[in-house]
């Protein structure tokens, strides 16, 4: 798909992300602007603090974007994540443009106009307003440019904490290693940063004092629908973001791959089809970044995996019984976090031991057991993650027995694939819901004694939301038990190598159920 | 204290980071006259001229304006009773003529028409068609010209005092010649007291009605022209021989 094709059949989306990365760069620069500006002025009445102010104002800008936005986390604790440490670290990187422009700008003006100012007897107030301002105004604007610029390339790494904006295509794009995704995100904020140039730029020009043929009123015109345009496009900003906070509404997360994705589009339309409830998503929210955002009320629900929140949250040693597993999970959210834990979609993602089509036909295997009394015969292949998990390999060769031809071969999980079709190994540990298990024709045997942990995909939602919306859980489990592994495999699929959109390809298959 | 003086140094000491700037300075500036204060650079003349409108402060010693010490002046009040113009002008690039010369007025808070009318009396007092000039910006306008509006936006308020800091310093010499004979003239028709900083002993004759000759921070002679002319102080008379 071309990048034109993308931003025309996503342009709902392009222009929310578009939106929301612009409200970012205006509420940190605007705010930058009223305490930098101010600050700048000060500066040039307090020379002995000009040094140390601009020095901290020139260190913070040098700390790199990621590494500011992890301080902001534990700093700001529930606020750590979203919209608020975005704003905050882009704010502080405006501060030093600002401050250091105002600062020169002032510095900067003709001592002698300055002299004479004061020899005609102007107050301090009168000679800032009446002629160190209007003088250093261009300077100033100048520093408000470059702010604004920075703020709006740094702002696309804020999608990194969940803030939104168009950083959130170059991430996604990034991850499924996708040009298209990419571009979209960096080609409008490209724009977007350009545009801002130019247009604060000419301000600049219009402002200068030196520029023949721009009268004062002219000056005044500018200045006067220059604060109009702004202040009315704030108050735009402002309303639309009132208006989308209000009426009744639902956040869906997602964690930062395709199938999380996917998960939380399945569970967005199913609302939106059954409910008046209005859905909005909260996308690439990696690590343990849904779990965090939910418990702090920022989403109300996303789909989890058992075994993810029973080892990896909760802390249990992993255990194998996908009912003890699931119970527990949902009896120690409720205490622990007043979150609840609704009727599992009806797929596992987990390891998943894989055999050629063709082997499997020829010697009737459906369960590991079956396979392992021809191993001896066979070569595998496993990834690294598998051979050094508490999980994996050494505990499953014990529970089922098994003995290889040689020893397995430590290989990368996706070369894997590609060896068991080409048959250079006879046996893999693929994982259960990837698109190239049918792909490759590949079978699945069974976990008969049941080694492997349970993965099973179930939405979590926060307490407050199903209270709120009585319909909501109804809605929701109207899901459940509806996923095989075989569809979870389609729907990556199409995604990841297919390149479809998700929003199509969800549409599509709950029209089919 | 005499009616007649309008400004009165009294034993005025000026230190700055251990450097004197001007030590002992005792004189009387007479209401009316043209007083020139003569010197090297560096001789402390531009000094003596901040003290008179509290640009700067005396370390010791008074200095008193129209029989009030200057340091009982509020500031702002002193400034924009006394009339000040520098050599490089200090116009506002981003004001008009017209708002220039109108910025005391304007301060002081005169009725609009009242200011508009004044500055067209001044434009014209220094020679400027108020028509043509009126708004134009600074950057549209001779060095002359410049010097001209300098003058005219100090006088704007009608202070009874000038302070002039090498006002003609810049021009070019058939400028300055000419600026030079206009200024004298109007300062006798004016009748306002005009403190005048320059190291040009030919502009001095051309204007005073008393000299004062500064070195090393003190002043070393005051006299009128022709007393200048006669006297025998060496550095008076390098000035004078300097003219031949």
């Amino acid at each position: 798909m071309s990048l034109f094709d993308f931003l025309i059949r996503n342009r709902n989306e392009v222009l929310q992300l578009t939106f929301e990365h612009l409200l970012l760069v205006v509420l940190a620069t605007g705010a930058a602007a009223l305490v930098g500006i101010p600050l700048g002025i000060v500066l040039t009445r307090r020379a002995a603090l000009a040094k140390p102010v601009l020095a901290i104002a020139n260190i913070l800008q040098t700390v790199p974007s990621l590494a500011l936005f992890g301080f902001l986390i534990p700093i700001l604790g529930s606020y750590g994540i979203g919209r608020v440490p975005a704003i905050i670290a882009l704010f502080l990187y405006s501060l030093l443009p600002i401050i250091r422009n105002t600062f020169t700008g002032i510095n900067g003006v003709d001592p002698a106009v300055r002299e004479a100012a004061r020899g005609m007897g102007m107050t301090d107030w009168q000679m800032l307003t009446q002629v160190e301002l209007p003088l250093a105004l261009n300077v100033i604007v100048a520093g408000l440019r470059v702010a604004t610029v920075i703020s709006i390339g740094t702002a696309t790494i804020a999608a990194a904490i969940g803030a939104g904006g168009l950083g959130t295509y170059i991430f996604r794009g990034l991850r499924t290693v996708d040009r298209t995704l990419i571009l979209a995100g960096a080609v409008p904020a490209a724009i977007m940063a350009l545009g801002a140039d130019f247009a604060l730029g000419s301000l600049e020009r219009v402002l200068s004092p030196g520029r023949a043929g721009v009268s004062q009123k002219r000056r005044k015109w500018v200045l006067g629908i220059g604060g109009i345009a702004v202040g009315a496009g704030l108050a735009v900003f402002l309303l639309v973001g009132a208006l989308s906070k209000g009426g009744a509404r639902v956040v869906v997360g997602s964690k930062d791959f395709t199938e999380s994705r996917i998960l939380a589009e399945l569970i967005a339309q199913t609302i939106e089809a059954k409910t008046d409830i209005r859905v909005e998503q909260a996308t690439e929210l990696s690590g343990d970044l849904c779990h965090r955002e939910l418990v702090e009320g920022q989403i109300d629900t996303y789909v989890e995996y058992t075994g993810t929140a029973f080892t990896a949250i909760l802390k249990h040693p992993p255990i194998s019984d996908p009912r003890a597993v699931y119970e527990t999970v949902k009896a120690d959210y409720r205490t622990l976090f007043n979150l609840e834990w609704l009727e599992p979609l009806g797929f596992n993602n987990t390891f998943a031991i894989l055999v050629r089509g063709e082997t499997a036909r020829r010697f009737q295997l459906k369960t590991i057991s079956d396979a392992a009394r021809h191993a001896p015969q066979w070569r595998a292949g496993f990834g690294q993650d598998f051979m050094s998990r508490q999980d994996g390999y050494p505990g499953f060769a014990r529970t089922y027995g098994l003995r290889f031809a040689e020893p397995p071969r430590e290989m990368d999980l996706s070369l894997s694939y590609q060896a068991l079709a080409n048959g250079q190994v006879d046996l893999i540990a693929g994982n259960s819901t990837d698109g190239l298990i049918d792909k490759l024709g590949l079978v699945q045997l069974e976990d008969d004694r049941h080694y492997f942990p349970p993965y099973e995909a179930a939405p979590v939602v926060r307490r407050e939301t199903l209270d709120r919306y009585p319909q909501l859980a109804g809605v929701i489990n109207s899901l459940a038990g509806k996923i095989t592994n075989e569809q979870v495999r389609k729907l990556n699929y199409a995604v990841d190598a297919e390149k479809r959109d998700v929003r199509d390809v969800v549409r599509e298959f709950l029209s089919q159920l | 204290m005499t009616g007649d003086s309008a400004i009165q140094f009294r034993d005025v000491n000026l230190t700055i980071d251990d450097k004197s700037l001007v030590q002992q300075l005792r004189f009387d500036i007479m209401r009316g006259e043209t007083l020139v204060l003569l010197g090297r650079s560096g001789s402390g003349k531009t000094t003596t001229l901040k003290l008179i409108n509290r640009l700067l402060e005396p370390t010791s010693g008074d200095v008193r304006v129209e029989d009030k010490p200057a340091r009982e002046w509020d500031p702002i009040e002193l400034r924009r009773h006394i009339g000040y113009v520098i050599q490089d002008t200090g116009l506002f690039p981003h004001f008009t003529v017209e708002r220039n010369v109108a910025v005391v007025p304007r301060l002081k808070g005169w009725p609009e028409e009242k200011t508009r009318e004044r500055v067209r009396e001044l434009l014209n007092l220094v020679g400027l068609d108020a028509d043509v000039f009126a708004h134009r910006y600074p950057r549209e306008l001779s060095g002359g010209q410049r010097q001209r509006v300098g003058v005219a936006r100090a006088l704007a308020a009608d202070p009874p005092i000038v302070l002039m800091d090498e006002p003609f310093g810049a021009l070019d010499p058939l400028t300055r010649a000419e600026l030079q004979r206009e200024f004298a003239a109007l300062t006798k028709r004016l009748k306002k007291t005009i403190v005048f900083v320059t190291h040009d002993i030919r502009e001095a004759f051309t204007l005073a009605s008393r000299i004062g000759l500064f070195k090393d921070g003190r002043l070393i002679e005051l006299a009128t022209p022709e007393q200048f002319a006669a006297s025998t102080h060496p550095e008076a008379r390098a000035f004078n021989e300097s003219m031949e």
